[in-house]
């Protein structure tokens, strides 16, 4: 029960080494934190700031294949991705409400991403070109959420595992249907396979970006790694994307754009080439060729329909009133 | 109290025979639009025959802090176990 009364009650700790102990205690020992349990300001900290920005990723991510909807080739891919996308407006809702159980609200948590202070994973600035782009996201994109998700089922802090099970049953749908419109496009025509080949040329890249910096590099790994919020490290969720999808483009008879990359029997994985990291940071920082874009949506979405909030709201409390006014007469 | 739309907690019953079951929360304005966001939210695959929706403000959950004090107590109460009590093997399955 999420029951956010105690969670304003609960957030001073006394955080000694006694208690930080304990704390590790019950990590070490599998057992699940919840809301209303003891939790170290650090910790509660990591997990709004995880859990929101992974919320802010799946609502911004709907913005890309938004674009195809109206556009999809036949019926049936346009009730996939409308399903697709759909589900991705639900894993956001999942998200936001296992980082309300630790005490910040939807509110703050849709003003920060407004105001351009929360951060959102940096793949969905990128621009969807063509209907190949739509192949490409679910294919790669939800191919490497997956990868990260599936870990963070077994996370410490239980509303967050809880939603990462239901989100990692829905996603295996959008990369199955990802990947039947990339096979489709690369048995077609000349042209179709050209479309399919340039959109895994331009979504590679900013796909093993997604798993972000490699392990040196990364400021939050190592504890997050302790209170296992964190199970593998980006480097190594990252080999295991390219292990699964370098065969599955292969497969297709697609190439990915890496000309160092090659099987390496010894680590019994691929090799890859320099990721741009340059571009990343570029990207992360707002400079992306869609930040400016998707914000601006989302800004306009949240202010259009701002109206129906209020009017809900106020159709609720007449009701309410009516209601009380009712019973006050009846007594 | 600000604008924010208040936050309601979803149970759903898997299938006839099981019971409720709490799943996630939703911001809903009232309880009509709470029940038609959970069925949108938490429903989409066939999920649930029925759907209950309370508001997150009415629930009285346990002090965390009490939990010895609530639960402790069973923990040597090993006589309502049925292994607890010595049948001897000839009398068959009890
Ligand atoms: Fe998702
Ligand atoms: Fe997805």
């Amino acid at each position: 029960m999420y029951s956010q009364g105690l969670i304003g009650a609960q957030t001073s700790t006394e955080e000694d080494e006694a208690f930080l102990a304990r704390f590790q205690e019950r990590i070490d020992a599998e057992e699940k934190i919840e809301p209303t349990d003891d939790m170290p300001e650090g910790y509660r900290r990591t997990l709004i700031r995880q859990i929101g920005q992974h919320a802010h990723s799946e609502i911004v991510g709907m913005l890309p294949e938004g674009n195809w909807i109206t556009r999809a080739p036949t019926l049936r891919r346009k009730a996939a991705l409308l399903a697709k996308v759909q589900d991705e407006g639900g894993h956001g809702l999942y998200l936001y409400s296992a980082a309300e159980t630790l005490g910040v609200t939807r509110e703050q948590m849709s003003e920060e991403l407004l105001a351009g202070k929360a951060k959102y994973s940096s793949i969905f600035n990128y621009p969807t070109l063509t209907w190949a782009d739509i192949g490409a996201i679910g294919w790669l994109v939800d191919g490497a959420a997956i990868m990260n998700q599936i870990p963070l089922c077994r996370c410490s802090y239980g509303p967050y595992a809880r939603a990462m099970i239901r989100v990692c049953k829905e996603e295996s749908f959008h990369q199955r249907q990802g990947y039947e419109i990339m096979m489709t496009l690369a048995r077609g025509t000349d042209a179709q396979k050209e479309m399919a080949q340039d959109a895994l040329d331009r979504w590679w890249w900013p796909s093993l970006m997604m798993f972000g910096p490699h392990d040196g590099d990364s400021v939050h790994g190592d504890q997050s790694a302790k209170w296992k919020i964190k199970r593998f490290t980006n480097d190594e969720l990252r080999q295991k994307f390219v292990n699964a999808t370098v065969p599955q483009a292969e497969f297709i008879g697609l190439k990915v754009p890496d000309p160092e990359c090659r099987w390496n029997e010894e680590k019994q994985g691929y090799d890859i080439g320099p990721i741009d990291w340059d571009e990343f940071w570029r990207v992360v920082k707002g400079n992306g060729p869609m930040n400016r874009e998707r914000l601006e949506a989302r800004r306009k979405a949240h202010e259009e329909g701002a109206w129906v909030r209020e009017a809900a709201n106020a159709y609720a409390a007449k009701r309410k009133a009516r209601k009380q006014a009712a019973k006050i007469a009846a007594e | 109290m600000t604008n924010e739309t208040p936050l309601w907690e979803v149970f759903i019953r898997p299938r006839n025979g099981l019971a409720h079951r709490h799943c996630g929360s939703l911001h809903a304005a009232d309880a009509e639009m709470a029940l038609q966001a959970a069925r949108d939210v938490y429903t989409r695959r066939g999920e649930g025959t029925s759907i209950w929706v309370v508001p997150s403000a009415e629930i009285t959950a346990s002090d965390p802090k009490d939990k010895d004090a609530l639960f402790e107590p069973t923990a040597d109460k090993i006589y309502r176990h049925p292994t607890f009590y010595d049948i001897p093997d000839d009398v068959g399955h009890m």
